[in-house]
């Protein structure tokens, strides 16, 4: 178990990075996924087909293959994903500003897929409010956008934020494939440095690493819990 | 005329190899030794004799090392070198069954007894002597950078010093530790993929501008694409190849270190080598010498 102590820096900078691309991916995927919701229920037919289309992809698409289409796809398209180098946000976040891609194809991936379950989420949370209230809202002469704004999102938001947190606990555990598609340091990457190269055993580099994962997700599922048990209480 | 002896040679064993094959692997006699194979009792090679098989673990992925390719069997310099070593405990080619054993799970392998011994581009090093042991070695590569044809930046591997050229290697390995010392900024010019495959379609893709790792393997790349890359300036590490036994095993792995010095002198080993990684160009050299630790 000595390796926790001695290469303590390695699991250090790991969970950092993980932590990184965990909440660029958080961020991006509750707009990405907010926006495809909103396709999904608006009333334009072809809006909703697209929003329906993209999470037909990207839902049942296994991550490992967006992962490749984003490192190795993009690349014979001839993008770096160079929009991404966002200024200020890529002081903070040092390796979207690198001039190495994967960083950025990796987050690029695991944005859109996850995208595709927030949506999921965000609509099962609108089902959730009855009917009446958005007839209502339109019977008063709100807009599309009044409504959901005013009448339907504040009420879906209490449904939804469960369901919501399970999908982001699972993209934390889904980052652990970023390390197959070229980003150098993230958690589960130097777990396999410090097993092959510097030949440590594996089983204390893995409980390393959970630890790592798990000082990430569990705070975040006991905050779900206790929000739940909230709305328990104001349910009532 | 050293060449047909050589060839005489070899035909001869190939020959005895069939026979011996036919009747069956107890009775098998040895032309260049010509003597009944016994062994010590309780060792790890009167066992495998006596079983009549063996597992052994190499690459299937190492283009002129270990490439499991149509045949169905791993083919390369590895796979001739255990065959070398197979023929000498008495046992019938046909009868080995070849494990992958990626670069990972070698010494998981030895140690859980999933294979008897590993020849897989396998470096000698400290670390690794830590939990298995090194017969050998039996080829001394060396690292090397692999560059477009028409890139003139990158001459070694102080190239990398400046901190803007990018190089990619594979998770895990030795050469992506050894570069690592080299360049300025390990996250801002180090990719690692899990196949070099992924490397060189990085490279051609222009992510990055180099692939480093040993020469061998590079040159199997410069081999398979002509005139599209090559090697930026002269092997920069040494890496010696060993074969990975039982750490307790001392007496299997005198076995192969004798069995590796005859071969050196017999010829086998040079007929091996030509047969398999020489077709790429790759210098033989001289025989290295095995490391009786």
């Amino acid at each position: 178990m000595n390796v926790l102590i001695d290469r303590f820096d390695v699991f250090a900078g790991g969970f950092w990075l993980t932590f990184q691309i965990c909440v660029l991916a958080a961020i991006g995927a509750l707009v990405l996924g907010a926006v495809v919701a909103v396709l999904r229920i608006s009333p334009v037919p072809p809006l909703r087909a697209l929003g329906t289309a993209y999470v037909t992809v990207f839902r049942n698409m296994p991550l490992t293959v967006v992962m490749f289409f984003a490192a190795f796809g993009l690349p014979v398209l001839g993008s770096n994903a160079d929009f991404l180098r966002i200024p200020v946000l890529d002081q903070v976040f040092t390796r979207l500003g690198t001039d190495l891609p994967y960083f950025r194809f990796a987050l690029i991936a695991l944005v859109l897929y996850t995208a595709a379950f927030v949506c999921e989420a965000l609509r099962s949370g609108v089902n959730a409010v009855s009917p009446g209230q958005a007839e209502a809202a339109r019977a008063i002469g709100m807009t599309f956008t009044q409504n959901l704004r005013f009448v339907v999102l504040p009420q879906s938001w209490k449904a939804c934020i469960v369901p919501l947190g399970s999908v982001i606990i699972a993209m934390i555990k889904n980052s652990a494939l970023i390390g197959f598609f070229g980003v150098v340091g993230d958690l589960s990457q130097s777990a396999d440095q410090l097993t092959s190269a510097e030949g440590f055993a594996f089983v204390p580099v893995a409980i390393g690493i959970s630890i790592g994962y798990l000082i990430m997700t569990v705070p975040l599922g006991a905050l779900l819990d206790r929000i739940e048990r909230r709305q328990a209480v104001a349910a009532r | 005329m050293r060449f047909t002896r050589v060839a005489a040679l070899a035909t001869v064993a190939a020959l005895s190899f069939g026979i011996a094959a036919c009747g069956g692997s107890d009775d098998s006699t040895e032309s260049s030794g010509g003597e009944a194979k016994t062994f010590a009792a309780g060792s790890t090679m009167e066992k495998l004799n006596k079983a009549g098989s063996i597992k052994v673990g190499t690459k299937f992925d190492q283009p002129g090392f270990g490439l499991k390719g149509l045949s169905g069997k791993p083919e390369g310099f590895d796979v001739e070198v255990a065959k070398i070593i197979v023929k000498e405990l008495g046992i019938a080619e046909d009868k080995i069954e070849y494990v992958e054993t990626p670069s990972k799970v070698r010494e998981d392998a030895i140690v859980n007894s999933n294979v008897d011994f590993v020849v897989a581009t396998y470096t000698i090093n400290d670390e690794r002597k830590k939990r298995i042991a090194f017969a050998g070695p039996y080829y001394e590569a060396g690292q090397n950078i692999l560059v477009k044809a028409d890139d003139a930046a990158i001459t070694g591997p102080d190239s990398f010093k400046d901190g803007t050229q990018k190089v990619c290697s594979v998770t895990g390995s030795t050469p992506a530790e050894t570069i690592k010392t080299y360049v300025k900024d390990v996250a801002s010019q180090v990719v690692l993929f899990d196949t070099y495959d992924k490397c060189v379609t990085a490279l051609d893709g222009g992510q990055v501008n180099a692939v480093t790792t040993d020469n061998v393997i590079l040159l199997g790349y410069i081999a398979k694409n002509e005139g599209k890359y090559k090697l930026a300036g002269e092997n920069f590490t040494k890496e010696p190849y060993g074969i990975g036994v039982k750490l307790e095993d001392t007496a299997f792995r005198t076995f192969i270190n004798e069995t590796l010095e005859k071969a050196f002198q017999d010829g086998s080993w040079k007929k091996a080598w030509d047969d398999t990684a020489g077709k790429f160009g790759a210098e033989l050299g001289t025989a290295p010498t095995v490391d009786k630790y």
